[in-house]
Order: C-alpha cells, then structure tokens, then sequence
C-alpha cells in the first residue's frame, strides 16, 4: 500500500491550501479528490473555465487558479477522480478511481470536504427543474451552462452572486424570491462592527445587488409559503410576499438558504460533532489548528464551520503546519511563526459572518415543513412522517430509519439529516445535541463488489 | 425526444454522439454528462424507486443521487461522469436504482 506522511481528502480551498503548505514543509503529501479537476465547488474548473468565461465569474473565482498552480510541487500527489468510501484509522483510506478502488496510508489526515447546500424542503422541491443554487453555479463554472428561465429563491449572498452571474451571462433570472425580512436586516444590526472589519463582503455584496437592480430583476422579501407547481417538472413558483400571494411560471427553480458543513467523513470516523445555535447546523468540535476530538484528524475549511473559501485557505494552511509540526518537520517556534499572520487573516474574514448569520437566517418554513412536504428525498419520507415516528416514541435520527427508512436511501442523509434532527428535536422538546445526527458508517459512497474485484490494494489483501 | 432546452450553453464544443433510452444526442465530448443532457432537453433522469417519481439533477455534486443513470453496466452518478464518444445511457430500472444504495 501507498504510504504518506499527510492525506487531505477534498480539493477546494481548504485542501489545495493544507497541501501545498504541508509540501511546502516536506510532508509527502496525497491530496484525494473526487472531481476531475482541482478547485472544489466554489472554484470547479477554475483552470478550465478562467479562460472561457473569467468576465461572467468574477475576480473572486479566478483568485483559485493561484490555488490549483501551487498543486504543481513534487511533494503533492493530487488523485483526481477519486471518491473516498472509507477511512480507517491509523490511517488508512479507501477510494474508487476509474472504477477500482484503491488505499492508500498516512499518519494525519486533514477532512477538507467542505459544505453542502443547507436542505430546503419546500413543497415541489423534487421535481425535475428544482436545484440548488450551487449546482446553477456549477453548471456555469464547469460547463458554461445557464437555466434561461429561472426563479432564485431563498436567502443569502450566494443568491445574488448567481443572480449577478446570470445577468452577466445575458440571461437574468425571472425572478428574486428572498425569505429574509427587515426584522432580520435589523437584528443583524448589532453584529455591525464584524460586519464593518469585513467591509469588503459588504461593498461587494452591495455591488451585486446593484447589477442585479441595473438588470431589472424583480426582488421580492419576506417571502413566505413558498411552493413549486408542476405535474412532472417545474412550471411555477408560488409564494406570498408583501402580504398578497404571487405565482411566477418558470421553468427552472433555483434553492438556497445557506450551506453546511459535509459532514459524512468527520462522521464515518466519529468525530464529536456540536450543534451551532448561529450557523444554525452541526459542525465538527475542533481547535484553533483544527484538530478534533480524534488523534491526528484536523478539519479544515467550510467543513468544520462555515466561513467561506478566503477563511477556508487559510484554515487549510493552519492545519497544514499542525500536521507538520506534529511529525516533526517544523519546531514548535517555525510553527508560530508561520500560522500567526493566518490566524490573523483568518480571523478578518471571519469577522463578517455573524452579520450575515443573522442578517440572512434559513427559511423558517424549511426549517419545520408542513406535514405533507417530502425531507428525504431517497425515500419519499413527508416531515409529517417524521412527527408521526415522534409520537409513537421515536427519540433521535438513528431510529427514524427503523421507523420509516428516513436517511436510508443513496444520499445518506446529506439532504435530510439537518430537517430531522429539527423536526424529531421540537416534537419532542429536546436540544438537537441531545437528538443527534445519523450515525454514519463506511462506506460513505456506493462501492461495488466489481470496484473492489478489480482493486489494485484491496482492504482484504492485508 | 424533448430538444427544447430550458438552459443556455454559452460556449459551442465538438460534438459526440450517444444515446439515451436509445435516442440519438449529440453532446459535448468530455462535458459533465448530466450537465449535457439537461442542455440537451433532458427533463427526467430517473424515476424513484418508491413511488415512481420524475427526478432530474438536484445538486450536481455528487451528493444528492438524483442524476442516476445506468451507463456502462452499472448505476452511477452522471453529474459524476463526463460524456464520451459512443456512451449509451438509459434511465435505471427500478430494481436497479435500489441497487446502487449505498
Ligand atoms: S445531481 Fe446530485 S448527485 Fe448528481
């Protein structure tokens, strides 16, 4: 079996970031990612894409090809392709590539998987023509790939980068369906001064909203009872907003209310996890160098709390130096040294996020779907499925599977998780610490008897 | 088969033939599959197995499981999966579809 000093597993900002720090230190340095090429989801195919469509992006996506050209050192083996189903410790991790799996070995490992899309469970959600805004970004980024007649809803700055995206792109979407209120705006008010030391954010975010406004893209707030019509694919969106009710025919409905950190991995290796009353999600238990409750596992980037990609690279390289000093490559003084202006940087680009927390909360009604809304996607199990698995006694998330197969299906829970730790969490009066999330176990992704078959180091060989 | 996309493709690439459910598409050589077929007025990837439920693309990384398509033998992922000369795709059946839970 391959054997390194450090294997990062996601390469986004986080994980180039962690790799390239760890070479730069002398670690031999396996850098695993299940994408073809380097840039995770805010910078997919930044290499690629730069240089086809940099004008519609933006600056701040173009800023990951100074990430994915410092891939390029003799102590990074980057592993494109390659999905990880199961980590071992000690630590050994298993991943299938190009149809056989493979393992390789290290002494540190640093989870760099990021974030997913916070679950927006709306009635209509599953229909074919409902995403989430992240995959619109993506089907831009990687594939120069636009909806033409699309619906944005929900809350957050990522709306309205997509949005402005779209505009640049020559196809504006239909609509802004925004669930947040000047109550929120107005509650956020006090963490201003973070707000203030991220200015940038701000300046930016305003920006946004201008071209947005420039393009005439209607803006609705304060949305509430948010649907999507349609027989067998998106036709509408129904909503209320300013104290009557709309409906917008659309073709394609983009959802975002925020992202959370990806927690399948942390989880398979049973890293402590705690509810974060803020970011309103779980997110791993971790120090300043992002090392959690497991000996030699760090965490790093959107995958151990959200603070976006600037946060998450220097969080990568913070971790990074940990791991190298831990095995001996820096001294404790080199180690200081060299973290102390990232602390610094990190801590300035987090300063803005309980602004925008509170300024942009997740949509309540998504939060505690109507009985009838489907969570789980898999396996089609309503939020009052749910409710019900509650009152005949079911306490937390491992047992709704047994109760209804929730969390059962391929996802894994990714998409239903967070809804029903919520749901089993107020119907029956408990904290969501004490309701907990699944247990997740290896393998976190599909593996086949004929991957394993075919593999060059297979788990059984040894 | 429905050509009338609901999406915009900014750029014109090389073009490839594949077949889904035995269709003719001409594709992006080497574009992510399910990226092209919905450019391609793709609506339906797959029905669910439970209740036979229309589902397209949700997340397009590899989280979500609702781009499922059966290709090359096996069950898998086509926002995972990048379009290749030839590549015959079908929506999975439904004993299939079950089959590829992880
Ligand atoms: S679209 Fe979600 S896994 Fe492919």
């Amino acid at each position: 079996m391959q054997k390194a000093d450090l294997i990062v597993i996601g390469a986004g900002p986080a994980g180039m970031a962690a790799a390239s720090e760890a070479a730069g230190a002398g670690l031999r340095t396996v850098l695993l990612d299940e994408q073809p090429r380097p840039g995770g989801q805010i910078y997919r195919d930044v290499d690629r894409a730069a240089g086809l469509r940099g004008s519609i992006l933006g600056a701040d996506y173009l800023h990951g090809a100074a990430l994915t050209a410092r891939l390029r050192s003799p102590g990074i083996e980057h592993v494109p392709g390659a999905v990880v189903w199961m980590i071992e410790q000690g630590f050994q991790v298993s991943y299938t590539r190009e149809g056989r799996a493979a393992r390789v070995a290290a002494d540190r490992v640093i989870l760099a998987t990021g974030a997913l899309e916070r679950p927006m469970p709306v009635p209509g959600w599953t229909l074919p023509g409902v995403m989430t805004a992240g995959a619109a970004q993506i089907l831009l980024k990687q594939s120069g790939v636009l909806p033409r007649q699309a619906v944005l809803a929900g809350s957050g700055p990522l709306l309205y980068l997509i949005a402005a995206q779209m505009v640049r792109a020559g196809t504006p979407p239909l609509a802004l369906v925004e669930t947040q209120t000047r109550a929120d705006m107005i509650r956020a008010g006090r963490h201003l001064g973070g707000a203030l030391r991220g200015w940038r954010y701000l300046a930016k975010g305003l920006k946004l909203m201008a071209e947005i406004r420039r393009a005439g893209v209607p803006r609705y707030t304060g949305a509430t009872a948010i649907a999507v019509e349609g027989e067998d694919r998106a036709e509408a969106v129904a909503f209320e907003s300013g104290g009557r009710g709309h409906r917008i025919a659309c073709g394609t409905v983009l959802l975002h209310h925020g992202v959370v950190p990806n927690q399948q991995a942390a989880r398979s290796m049973q890293v402590p996890h705690l509810w974060s009353q803020a970011q309103q999600c779980f997110a791993p238990v971790a120090d300043a160098w992002g090392r959690t409750g497991r000996e030699g596992v760090f965490t790093a980037g959107d995958g151990a709390g959200i603070g976006g990609a600037r946060a998450a690279e220097y969080s990568g390289r913070i971790a990074a130096l940990k791991a190298a000093e831990e095995l001996g490559r820096l001294t404790v003084q080199e180690r200081d040294r060299l973290a102390a202006p990232l602390l610094r940087q990190k801590a300035r680009e987090t300063a803005v996020r309980p602004f925008l927390d509170a300024a942009y909360p997740p949509y309540a009604e998504a939060l505690a779907p109507d009985d009838a809304t489907i969570i789980c996607r898999c396996e089609e199990v309503t939020a009052g499925d749910i409710r019900s698995f509650a009152r005949l006694g079911c306490q937390g998330p491992n047992q709704a599977k047994a109760f209804g197969r929730a969390g059962m299906g391929p996802c894994q829970g990714r998409y239903c998780g967070l809804t029903v730790t919520g749901l089993l969490a107020s119907a029956n009066g408990r904290s969501k610490d004490e309701t907990g999330y699944y247990r997740i176990r290896p393998p976190i992704k599909p593996v086949t008897l004929g991957e394993l078959a075919g593999a060059q180091d297979t788990p059984a060989e040894d | 088969m429905k050509t009338d996309s609901p999406f915009l493709e900014l750029e014109a690439a090389p073009r490839v033939r594949v077949w889904f459910d035995g269709q003719p598409l001409e594709l992006p050589d080497g574009a992510n599959l399910a990226a092209a077929l919905l450019a391609a007025g793709v609506r339906t990837f797959r029905h669910t197995p439970v209740s036979g439920a229309p589902r397209a693309p949700f997340c397009m990384m590899g989280a979500c499981y609702d781009c499922l398509v059966e290709t090359g033998g096996r069950v898998q992922q086509a926002c995972m999966l990048e379009v290749k000369d030839g590549m015959r795709i079908a929506r999975p059946h439904e004993a299939e579809a079950a089959h590829a839970e992880g």
